[in-house]
């Protein structure tokens, strides 16, 4: 209560104005989450129900059904593509982090020649298209035996992922004070003795944050998972979802079933580790 | 400097430089290669003409890409590269000013952090999952937008807007602002945090009237913020395919077809790989000047 005057005497609200932008910034926030309301209520409602409107409360009878129904479907079963899912994800968040670390290193602390070329190189990469590399890619993964496999998609995402943590993380590591991996130099540490128990250590923050947004990135991938998973069985749980649809009829219960699943991860780790995600999200695009 | 320190040095470079070059370098050259008939692929022949410009002739010239007709009647389809532009268009202004104004109005609002959550779980979650709660929500007997304007009286649009033409584009256009006004909202409010609180307190001793804090200084001040927004946004846009893949598959008739989804129908479903190559390329010219200023910008002080 003493905040709430303080405040209202710092901004010079009175408690009617305070009280009406409140009310309106909850709303807003409201019609924002409507849609996420929406399937929730779609997901577990009987269909009888639901053509009614899913904001109409007449009766109200749930049920987890369609949950059941969407992870363990006749064609495509979600619980397998969630878990080839996070069998894809893993690594491919493990793999460019490490990589990406050592390199953001090299590029923060030495010196040798194309070093800004490089990273300007790198900087380009961050932007170019997906669909710019999948025709050759796909020829190429298919003629070394690595198209429709996890490995394949795997060393994809994990190319596809260094340029943009090493960009995130060369800036974090710039901002580290030298004075202690001098002094190891002094005493006679190799770099990599320096990478591994100084440097990498004390950026932990920074690469917990590169690690959460790239496995968040390559769950929620659809595009590259559509283009080199071919068959079924190896469907990751963003492909599997649309395919939920049905031939026919769009049978919304299930799909919004399934899409509750599929986002549960990504959001539990938004919530979780929120800290890390936004410094990531933001430090990715502002720089720092 | 010794051999073995040049080695050390280039073993942190040389597994990142080996995938990026194996795996995206030298794909986007081949891309762009097989774009004027030249394969670069070992193994496979993918090209049938010889060496030339031909692939850029029949994609600019045909309706997919640019429809005269439709540009002419203004009615969808336009072709791919205008629904881009529609696009940007619409969704640039909107999630730039919204998320601007949401971001300076939610400073002093108690659980402000709850709401810049919410506002942000669209960019959280797979944009699979936001293109089916975009069809949920126009959709005529699940939808709340439809319901609202059979409310209203206006029963136009009281349809499943992703079938019909006139909407189909519309309704995923408004779909991703909101799923992507999170992102500049989350920015803005990063960079309100960094304007030194006395700045604005002075202001307002002296009586500044709020239109006067916000356009003389605090938009001034964001403007790094507001640089990479719009850069990041027209970068989103251009590349846009989930959300149209699975709410309306580019259609009723190319409706909502955008160059992204046109590339992968000529490489998935027709096997034209070379005019396939040529949209992407055409679609990464297009994204460059913008990858151009932002990469100036972010690395101005260098």
């Amino acid at each position: 209560m003493k905040s709430l005057i303080r405040m209202l005497r710092e901004f010079k609200m009175t408690p009617v104005k305070w009280l009406i932008a409140n009310t309106i910034a909850w709303l807003i926030g409201f019609v924002w989450i409507l849609p996420f309301i929406g399937i929730f209520m779609a997901s577990i409602r009987p269909f009888e129900e639901l053509v009614e409107g899913w904001w109409n409360f007449a009766s109200f009878h749930p049920t987890l059904e369609k949950y059941y129904e969407a992870l363990f479907h006749p064609y495509y079963p979600l619980w397998r593509g969630l878990i080839n899912s996070l069998i894809i994800t893993v690594p491919s968040t493990i793999i460019p982090v490490l990589l990406a670390a050592m390199a953001s290193y090299a590029f923060a602390r030495f010196s040798f020649p194309i070093k800004n070329y490089l990273f300007l190189t790198m900087l380009f990469i961050m932007a170019v298209p997906q669909q710019m590399m999948v025709i050759p890619l796909f020829f190429m993964m298919n003629s070394i035996g690595l198209l429709d496999t996890y490995l394949g998609l795997i060393l994809i995402h994990s190319s596809w992922g260094i340029p943009w943590i090493t960009f995130f993380l060369r800036n974090y590591f710039s901002m580290i004070p030298k004075e202690y991996e001098e002094a190891a130099l002094v005493d006679g540490a190799t770099y990599w003795q320096i990478f591994t128990r100084i440097v990498f250590p004390v950026s932990l923050p920074g690469i917990i944050s590169a690690a959460v947004l790239q496995f968040a990135w390559v769950w929620n991938d659809f595009f590259f998972a559509l283009v080199f998973l071919l068959s079924p069985e190896k469907y990751v749980a963003t492909r599997i979802l649309p395919s939920l649809k049905g031939e026919y009829h769009v049978d919304w219960g299930l799909l919004s079933a399934g899409s509750i699943l599929v986002m549960l991860i990504p959001v539990l780790l938004y919530f979780a580790l929120n800290k890390y995600y936004i410094r990531g999200f933001t430090g990715w695009a502002l720089k720092g | 400097m010794n051999l073995k320190d040049v080695l050390e040095k280039a073993s942190f470079l040389i597994p990142a430089l080996l995938l990026i070059f194996t795996f995206v370098i030298y794909p986007t050259i081949a891309t762009i290669l097989l774009s004027f008939n030249i394969n670069l692929i070992p193994g496979v022949n993918l090209v049938e003409g010889s060496t030339s410009l031909e692939n850029y002739v029949k994609v600019l010239t045909s309706e997919e890409f640019i429809n005269p007709t439709g540009l002419r009647t203004s009615s969808f389809p336009m072709g791919a590269i205008v629904h881009n532009v529609i696009w940007i268009l619409i969704h640039l202004p909107a999630t730039t000013i919204l998320g601007l104004l949401l971001a300076v109005f939610l400073q002093n609002i108690k659980g402000s952090s709850i709401i810049r959550s919410m506002i942000f779980l669209g960019m959280v979650i797979p944009m699979v999952v936001g293109a089916l709660m975009i069809a949920f929500s126009f959709n005529k007997d699940m939808g709340i937008v439809p319901s609202i304007f059979k409310c209203l009286g206006i029963l136009s649009l009281y349809k499943t807007w992703t079938s019909y033409p006139d909407t189909a584009l519309l309704s995923l256009i408004i779909g991703s602002i909101w799923l992507w006004t999170g992102f500049s909202v989350t920015l803005y409010s990063a960079g309100l945090a960094s304007i030194p609180k006395e700045l604005i307190e002075a202001a307002k001793i002296d009586g500044a009237p709020f239109r006067v804090i916000l356009f003389k200084i605090i938009i001034p001040l964001l403007r790094p913020v507001t640089v990479t927004v719009v850069a990041m946004t027209i970068l989103w846009v251009l590349k846009i395919f989930d959300i149209v893949y699975v709410a309306t598959r580019g259609g009723p008739g190319g409706a909502s077809m955008v160059m992204a989804l046109l590339m992968w129908d000529y490489f998935a479903r027709m096997n034209a790989y070379t005019l396939s190559a040529t949209i992407a390329t055409l679609l990464t010219i297009i994204v460059l000047p913008v990858v151009i200023l932002w990469i100036r910008y972010a690395t101005r002080g260098e």
